[in-house]
């Protein structure tokens, strides 16, 4: 590569030409409309056939703050974060400079606007400068500051879309489907990355040896975020009653549900809606709708993140004892207390799983993708009626809020709702004295009755206190003690209709097992694949829903070391591993990750490895 | 505990346009202390909803915490209940009514599930104009845990330890005007027959309709000394806007006409007849209802009756646009979008 503007410094390693394996990392300044800018970026990779896996990495800020967008491409499909430093950085933001320069390799590339001097300072020599002048190129074709700013970011598009191969069909497609309602802003558009696309080109004899060609990987997948998906599951769940309080990285999962209830819910012949969305006062006000509608009959939900966990806390509990069905989403983010509020973890797990005071415990699920995020949202709603319990997702930012290449969405026209232990009139007709809380069938679930269907029979006064099995109220020792008896008959029933752990095994012979959930999923098979080229073979196991199903005991017996992988500091499934399976802890090591980062492949690697190397050379040798 | 009471009564006993005697609409025997006011509320609430023809089972009642948030259980037994959390009744009772608009709801509070814990969410159920009747009931005090002042004690008022308040009390009444109520009375738990009226306006009221009762508590609040006792409520109670209801297409018999000066239509074609003792008061005006409850409060006067009414004033039902059918009665087929419109989605996200 030469680039026509380079000074005359020491020339820097060239990296070997590289196709569809690498990372490109833009650093922006948010609200100056980069983010558009770079989604088209990833998604005309995504319609190139290429596996691309883009992530947000933003400021808890509207304007003016550094934000930084990666995009991994990957042709071999691995999605999750790689790890360690980027082949090419493409520098807007002149306030991060100074550490994203650090983060580029050896041999890397660092693209920048040459409109004004770079500092000496920063200077590296082992990896290339290559600048444009963006800034006079944007003003010299668009007067309007607006634009400018706007265009700015589609003309590095344009400039990349040379530098590293994106089919520029690809673009104009994207451009053109975005705009498809403001035709208007087409030509704009396209001038903007064909300007980039030319400037590149006279600036630059060679493109980077960083090379993107057409792939077919793509077949069957889409590009969605998660929290787009648990909306549209709600919607196809038949959820009625959105009830919500705005907070990062949750809202845009009720923004999602308005979107698609919108769009896709069949229409009432009287024109009115057939949902209900309540921005609530407070996330307590959040649940107790949700909770006060999934009582009277109609399926409802909330999301939020950790701080409006713990502010539900004592509803959840009501839920729990009272057992009203409730379909929590719990995006996480960083804690504790207001933490990092645009950072991912995984860290709500311990008080989302006994959230309230007294003996309680929820039913928790993990998705690991759209798709997933999409059939257990749909699944949550029918546990909750089935279970007539809450049920918390556990989601986070990481899957929430980035753009994921996953499974195209299906949905079988067959499956009906589980509504669960639902009498209707005829079926109190049949009965002498109902009991909302009599163990008939000896699960531990009752049957339940909706307010308004029989003139004269179930009706039954729901409450917090303690009550027999004809919900009238009682502080006799005996009688609470059989009703919280019959709450454990009911959480183990659960499991039954709970999603099973996914189990790879590589081989029957492997001493090493690996247990994760939830977006570490692709850093881990990642790793897999490289320890086991490397001649170390585990098998893994995938939660996916608490409580557990009895498989989790048995791969942590089936293996000899068995290491947790997790995004928070105190292990906290572990914990719950250890309490609920009463395993000894010994058996476990922890894989932590936690710095407000998505988990990233090298480092579930080097964890493992260098564990492995320092414990037992029995395990390596065995492979 | 709780004790059913004996299902022997005089045959003759009248019925309802329903066919429901007023037991159809009694709950078992309140364990309440002997006296308490929250008891001839819910005998109030009982008279009501069997005047209004109402069968139980189309009513929900609902309640937070304390011993006014208890009473739900000693009425309407055969209504769904649902006594939540402390000062959350508002939330609860929001998603059971967007459930299912076709229902009758009482929601029971006290002062301090409703004037402390639950200020918030009182506030803004108040705002959404949810369709329901709203009855604080309010002793000024807490009587669970034994008598501590609540925010609604009169600064003054002694306790019956001898303490005497330093706070300002929270007036719900002016609060509730304040935050765009529409439907604002007072009334006396000893005064049935304001009660009943009030109650029966504020069913037929389609919208938020609070209802503040004062309720002595006879165990905590009852002394000399107390502003919420019932003998400071008698001395100190002014018959403001006194209503009759007169349910919709009912002769209006000359007793009314002489008695009432003012009809004030609610949306169903009930009405309400104001009391000639309010001749000069129109219900319909905030700023008079505001200005009246101030000038009362300066002259240590307690105004009870219809303070405020806007019978047109859009429900949240409406602010929403729901459909008629309840929600909860919609199925699959009205609900999900089916395969091919996935289809669709998933073609605009490649």
């Amino acid at each position: 590569m030469n680039a026509k503007t380079s000074g005359q410094r020491a020339q820097p390693p060239v990296l070997d030409t590289t196709v569809n394996d690498f990372v490109v990392k833009f650093a922006n300044v948010n609200g100056s409309g980069s983010a558009s800018a770079n989604n088209m970026f990833a998604k005309a990779i995504f319609r190139m056939g290429i596996p691309v896996a883009p992530r947000n990495i933003f400021p808890s800020n509207i304007q003016g703050a550094p934000t930084w967008f990666e995009v991994r491409v990957n042709d071999q499909g691995y999605l999750g974060r790689r790890g360690g430093l980027v082949e090419l950085m493409v520098s807007v933001n002149p306030q991060s400079m100074a550490q994203d320069l650090a983060e580029v390799c050896t041999g890397g590339y660092f693209f920048y606007d040459n409109s004004y001097p770079l500092d000496f300072k920063l200077m590296r020599d082992d990896i290339h400068f290559i600048g444009l002048p963006l800034t006079d190129i944007t003003n010299s074709h668009f007067n309007d500051p607006r634009r400018r700013q706007l265009f700015k970011n589609i003309i590095y598009v344009g400039a990349l879309a040379y530098l590293i191969g994106i089919e520029f069909g690809a673009l104009q497609s994207i451009v053109e489907d975005t705009f498809a309602r403001k035709p208007k802003l087409i030509p704009p558009n396209i001038e903007a990355l064909q300007t980039g696309f030319d400037e590149a080109k006279k600036a630059f004899d060679n493109p980077l040896p960083l090379q993107l060609r057409r792939s077919n990987k793509n077949e069957g997948k889409v590009l969605l975020e998660g929290n787009a998906a648990c909306g549209l599951g709600a919607v196809y769940a038949g959820a009625t009653v959105c009830a919500w309080y705005p907070i990062t990285p949750s809202t845009s999962v009720a923004e999602g549900y308005e979107k698609y209830v919108r769009q896709l819910r069949p229409q009432s012949s009287d024109g009115k809606d057939r949902f209900a969305i309540i921005q609530a006062e407070d996330e307590l006000s959040a649940i107790g709708m949700v909770i006060g509608a999934n009582w009277n009959g109609a399926r409802a939900f909330t999301a939020t993140s950790g701080p409006g966990v713990s502010l539900m806390n004592e509803f959840l509990g009501l839920a729990y004892y009272a057992e009203v069905p409730t379909v929590l989403i719990d995006v996480q983010r960083t804690g504790p207390s207001t933490g990092m509020p645009t950072r991912t973890q995984q860290s709500d797990i311990t008080i989302s799983a006994y959230a309230s005071h007294g003996d309680t415990k929820h039913i928790l699920l993990f998705p690991a993708t759209p798709k997933e995020c999409f059939d257990l949202t749909v699944d949550a709603f029918d546990i909750a009626d089935r279970m007539q319990t809450p049920v918390i997702m556990l989601t986070d930012l990481e899957l929430g809020m980035n753009e994921h290449m996953s499974d195209e969405l299906s949905w079988d026209d067959q499956r009906e709702y589980d509504l669960g232990k639902v009498l209707s009139a005829q079926d109190l007709d049949q009965i002498d004295r109902y009991g909302r809380y009599l163990d008939v069938d000896g699960d531990g679930i009752t049957y339940r009755t909706i307010a308004g269907r029989h003139p004269s029979k179930g009706a039954y006064f729901n409450r917090g206190t303690s009550r027999d099995e004809y919900a009238v109220y009682s502080e006799r020792g005996d009688v609470y003690q059989r009703n919280m008896e019959r709450l454990q008959i009911k959480w183990r029933t659960a499991p039954r209709y709970l999603p099973q752990p996914v189990i790879t095994t590589r081989s029957d012979l492997a001493k090493i097992g690996i247990i994760h959930f939830g977006t570490s999923m692709d850093a881990c098979h990642e790793a897999i694949d490289q320890l086991a080229s490397e001649g170390l073979i585990a098998n893994d196991l995938r939660i996916k829903a608490f409580p557990f199903h009895d498989t989790v005991r048995e791969f942590i017996l089936g293996h000899e070391q068995v290491f947790i992988v997790e995004q928070n500091r105190d292990a906290q499934m572990k914990g719950l591993i250890v309490n609920e399976l009463e395993v000894d802890p010994k058996r476990l090591q922890s894989v932590l990750h936690y710095n407000g980062d998505p988990i990233s492949a090298h480092f579930v690697h080097d964890a493992i490895s260098s564990s492995i190397a320092s414990s037992d050379d029995d395990l390596l040798q065995q492979g | 505990m709780s004790y059913f009471r004996p299902p022997l009564r005089h045959p003759n006993e009248p019925k309802n346009e329903v066919g429901l005697t007023a037991q159809a609409y009694e709950g078992p025997i309140s364990t309440l202390c002997a006296g308490c006011g929250h008891d001839s509320i819910s005998a109030a609430i009982v008279q009501t909803m069997w005047g209004l023809s109402i069968p139980p089972h189309r009513i929900a009642k609902l309640s937070g915490i304390g011993c006014s948030s208890k009473s739900p259980s000693y009425f309407l037994a055969q209504s769904h209940g649902f006594n939540s959390v402390h000062g959350r009744m508002p939330s609860v009772m929001t998603g059971a009514n967007i459930s299912n608009n076709d229902l009758h709801y009482i929601g029971i509070s006290g002062d301090g599930d409703t004037a402390s814990i639950g200020m918030g969410q009182f506030a803004h159920v108040v705002r959404r104009n949810l369709n329901m009747m709203y009855v604080v009931e309010n002793n000024g005090c807490y009587g669970l845990t034994k008598g501590q002042d609540s925010a609604t004690a009169d600064e003054g008022s002694k306790s019956k330890k001898g303490r005497i308040n330093p706070f300002e009390a929270i007036d719900l009444v002016a609060l509730a005007l304040d935050l765009g109520a529409t439907f604002v009375a007072r009334s006396f738990s000893g005064d049935k027959d304001q009660l009943v009226p009030l109650m029966k306006a504020a069913m037929s009221h389609k919208g938020f309709a609070l209802i503040d009762v004062v309720s002595p508590c006879v165990t905590f609040n009852n002394h000399p000394g107390s502003t919420k006792s019932y003998d400071y409520t008698r001395q100190h109670v002014e018959a403001g806007a006194v209503v009759d209801f007169v349910p919709m297409e009912q002769e209006i018999t000359l007793d009314q006409i002489q008695g009432s000066t003012r009809k004030v239509d609610l949306h169903n074609g009930d009405s309400v007849q104001l009391s000639k003792l309010a001749a000069e008061y129109d219900p319909t005006d905030r700023n008079v209802a505001m200005r009246t409850l101030m000038e009362h409060k300066a002259e240590d006067k307690l105004l009870t009756g219809l303070i405020y009414i806007d019978p047109e004033a859009e429900d949240f039902h409406k602010m929403l646009n729901l459909t008629d059918t309840p929600l909860n009665e919609l199925g699959k087929s009205e609900l999900c979008p089916g395969s091919d419109a996935l289809q669709s989605v998933n073609q605009a996200l490649r």
